[in-house]
């Protein structure tokens, strides 16, 4: 395979090798495939949850969930973020992808292990939940199918640092790579230790469930499974931030405010953020409280800290680009004057505000070692991680497929005026879904349940309060908003890549990526190039609501039983 | 040329050298959960005394 | 030069660092270290610090501790199912199992009183749900969490299952009584 070919894109002067081009595309073909087929799942589960509708009888209810959560919260996510890597390394850094061969290797191994995976459960002896929590036993080929897929994916992860080094070797760029490239290699790092630490637990089980090993421990199980489980949405989390300064730099022009700011706090990502898969071990017997206390707090919030900073310095450098080219003045003129008309930016910037003041102040409220007493298990624990995974990441992966699809295969984009709507519609749904689960959790409402009116328990029952009905119901109306909405977006990428308007060497109509704001630029305005007043009002916003649901949960658990 | 480019990277500061090195993070990156989460966890599960 | 492009300056960690964004990592940094302290803090003031008491046990070996529980302290059996009702002394010990797809047996505790619970599973992992007091505790097979419950309000409590079990996990509930 010549592996030297490579077109300059007319648009954006990027160059696009045809070994990464191709492998960017069928990633990005088979992201959007499991999209829709876990999306549809979504529906299936948010219109059985509504207790009115309860569409699906208990055993298709937990096959569905199950098909849901791995469809979309390992198979979609990780098929988008190998795109990126491979955009991030080939594309960015305009160097050959390492070993093409293995990167098609892997993808066919991520593919042959997902549609092995859906064919598996579907027929229906491995309902056993995306976490599949031993000793409850799946089929063997459930397993086998995971591990596959795993192993796909950190052969893509390998080809993305090999991409690395042939870049630096041969000099395709100079000095550091760009900040967008380090969050992926943010990404790919937790992506390595996610993929080990699947396969310490996975294999294992696999022999287990074919008789070779006589018993996996529980608890093991749980802490081994979540440094997978957990770590694997972090991953999402190093790369969403990465899109979000891609598209603050696409749209804006925008550079980094300070590239050791958000550099350091990548690195915060890289050493700390791991650590929070004891977020889910905090109810859990056999770890102790100062194991729980340290894990779960990232060793002193310094992950938190990190998001913390990408929340200013996302929007701050949007808003220092917008002041450069003269939307000075007040607070927010900067942002009143975005093109909210535009998906990549309104779709990256719901991403941002749906992720920060509902995914990530819940996440880590829940994630104090007391407070998860009231919350473990509950239906805020997807509540909290739809706010993180759906309307932080995936909302962020589809603002910017809007702008990469169109210039990966050289088409128009489709159906402007519904791709318009399309973030508005999906992020409205998502953050429905995410507060009515919470709501619902709040009043106790167990996740993982299929009916909690408890018919045929033979009179032993419990009377949840109305609300959490009335919650059960305003989420399913959610999840059609949102299925509307991600089936649209669906819709939409299949319909460029097919019927698009060919562009082959001509430009867009219009632009697709802003320059670069010069330093004469950030200068001529007033001197003050990296004012960012309105995004400090924003942020103290957001600081004064996490300290106070931060602290009222704290008083609600004070209202409960002693527990000692 | 080659001169000026040696002298370059030694005025590099080391935290620099450190976020520009992807092997050194990924080991790192790996190290660290690997010792603080799953090494001290496991040690912690394992050593849960019997009934 | 953007965030796609390498760093304009090749030595970027020396660039210094803008005011605002020096301000709010302070201040998030303090943030965190509140946030770090509050945990240990509640550990030595709060009430609700789920004890980590542990230890290895097997199915056979937990349920007869049960049994032996349930022998000593019955006071009388209720409910669709017929379970004994055990109402231990205060201050003692309670074991309860977690099993397809039950919760036994029913305890009745005294408000105020202070309970050394012991809780196991059988089979699979459960999760042990008390409603409408809202606390949520991991059940694990092979493992007997012992910790300390003090109910601060009478009535008839239900333990709902919410760790899914296997195909009858809407069904799993039990009850818990606790009177003045």
């Amino acid at each position: 395979m010549v592996n030297n070919e490579f077109r300059t894109c007319p648009d954006t002067g990027l160059k696009f090798y045809s070994s990464a081009e191709n492998l960017l595309k069928v990633n990005a073909v088979a992201a959007v495939v499991f999209l829709l087929v876990g999306g549809f799942y979504g529906l299936l589960v948010g219109l059985t949850r509504w207790q009115a509708v309860h569409l699906l009888a208990a055993d298709n209810f937990y096959m569905v969930l199950t098909l849901h959560g791995l469809n979309v919260l390992i198979f979609w996510m990780i098929f988008f973020e190998i795109a990126i890597l491979y955009f991030c390394s080939s594309v960015l850094l305009g160097c050959r992808l390492a070993t093409p061969r293995w990167a098609w290797a892997g993808f066919v191994l991520m593919v042959v292990g997902a549609v092995m995976n859906n064919v598996i459960v579907l027929q229906g002896a491995s309902s056993v939940m995306m976490t599949s929590y031993v000793p409850m036993e799946a089929d063997p080929l459930f397993y086998l199918s995971l591990i596959l897929f795993a192993v796909g994916a950190l052969i893509g992860c390998f080809v993305f640092f090999g991409t690395l080094v042939v870049a630096k070797a041969e000099k395709t760029y100079e000095g550091s790579v760009p900040l967008v490239t380090f969050g992926a290699i943010t990404a790919a790092i937790i992506a390595v230790f996610t993929i080990v630490s699947g396969a310490i637990i996975l294999i294992p089980t696999f022999l287990w469930s074919v008789g070779v090993v006589g018993e996996i421990d529980a608890l093991a199980y749980r802490l081994i499974w979540w440094a997978f489980g957990h770590s694997s949405q972090q991953i999402n989390v190093a790369a969403h931030v990465a899109v979000w300064y891609a598209i603050a730099a696409i749209v804006f022009g925008a550079r980094p405010l300070s590239e050791k700011v958000s550099r350091t706090a990548f690195l915060m990502y890289i050493v700390f953020l791991q650590l929070a898969s004891a977020h889910h071990l905090l109810v859990d017997p056999g770890v102790s409280a100062n194991f729980k206390m340290f894990n779960t707090s990232y060793a002193m919030y310094l992950a938190v800290m990190a998001s913390m900073v990408h929340g200013l310095t996302v929007p701050g450098s949007i808003e220092a680009a917008q002041r450069a080219r003269g939307y000075s003045a007040g607070l927010f003129t900067w942002l009143r004057k975005a093109p909210w008309g535009n998906p990549v930016f309104s779709g990256m910037f719901i991403s941002l505000v749906g992720f920060g003041f509902l995914g990530g102040i819940t996440g880590v409220v829940m994630g104090a070692e007391q407070i998860n007493i009231l919350i473990h298990n509950t239906l805020y624990v997807p509540g909290h991680f739809h706010a993180t995974v759906v309307l932080g990441s995936t909302l962020a992966f589809m603002a910017m497929s809007y702008w990469l699809v169109p210039v990966l295969f050289r088409r128009e984009l489709v159906l402007k005026g519904i791709a318009k709507w399309q973030p508005y519609l999906f992020g409205l749904g998502m953050t429905g879904v995410s507060l009515f689960l919470m709501g619902a959790g709040t009043l106790g409402v167990p996740r993982r349940h299929w009916d909690i009116g408890f018919a045929g328990t033979g009179g032993i029952t419990h009377e949840f309060p109305a609300a959490a009905y009335t919650m059960l119901a305003l989420n399913g109306m959610s999840v059609i908003l949102a299925v509307i909405g991600g089936a649209a977006f669906c819709v939409i990428m299949v319909g460029t890549i097919l019927f698009g308007k060919k562009l082959g060497n001509q430009k867009m109509a219009e632009p697709c990526i802003v320059a670069p704001v010069t330093d004469e630029e950030y200068e001529a305005n007033g001197g003050s190039a990296y004012a960012i007043p309105g995004t400090l009002v924003l942020a103290m916003v957001f600081f004064v609501s996490f300290a106070l649901y931060y602290f009222i949960n704290w008083k609600y658990l004070a209202e409960t039983w002693g527990i000692a | 040329m080659s001169e000026q480019k040696s002298s370059d990277a030694e005025s590099i500061p080391m935290m620099q050298k450190l976020l520009d090195n992807p092997f050194l993070l990924l080991f790192i990156g790996v190290a660290a959960p690997s010792i603080l989460f799953l090494g001290w966890g496991l040690v912690e599960i394992f050593t849960v005394p019997m009934r | 030069m953007s965030s796609l492009s390498p760093p304009s300056k090749k030595l970027w960690w020396n660039e210094p660092i803008h005011k605002t964004e020096l301000m709010w990592i302070s201040l998030v940094f303090v943030w965190g270290l509140i946030m770090t302290f509050m945990m240990p803090y509640w550990h030595v003031v709060g009430k609700q610090n789920l004890g980590t008491e542990t230890y290895k046990t097997t199915p056979k070996a937990f349920q007869a501790s049960t049994e032996a529980f349930v022998e000593q302290y019955t006071v009388r059996n209720e409910g669709p199912r017929n379970f004994p009702v055990v109402a231990p002394p205060a201050g003692g010990d309670v074991y309860m199992i977690a099993r397809l797809y039950d919760w036994w047996p029913i305890v009745e505790l005294k408000k105020g009183e202070s309970y050394r619970f012991h809780l196991s599973s059988l089979d699979m992992q459960h999760g042990f749900s008390l409603q409408p007091a809202n606390i949520n505790i991991q059940v694990v097979p092979n493992y007997e969490h012992v910790f300390t419950l003090t109910p601060n309000a009478s009535g008839e409590y239900s333990i709902i299952c919410n760790e899914y079990c296997g195909i009858g996990h809407h069904l799993m509930i039990g009850k818990l009584l606790v009177v003045d």
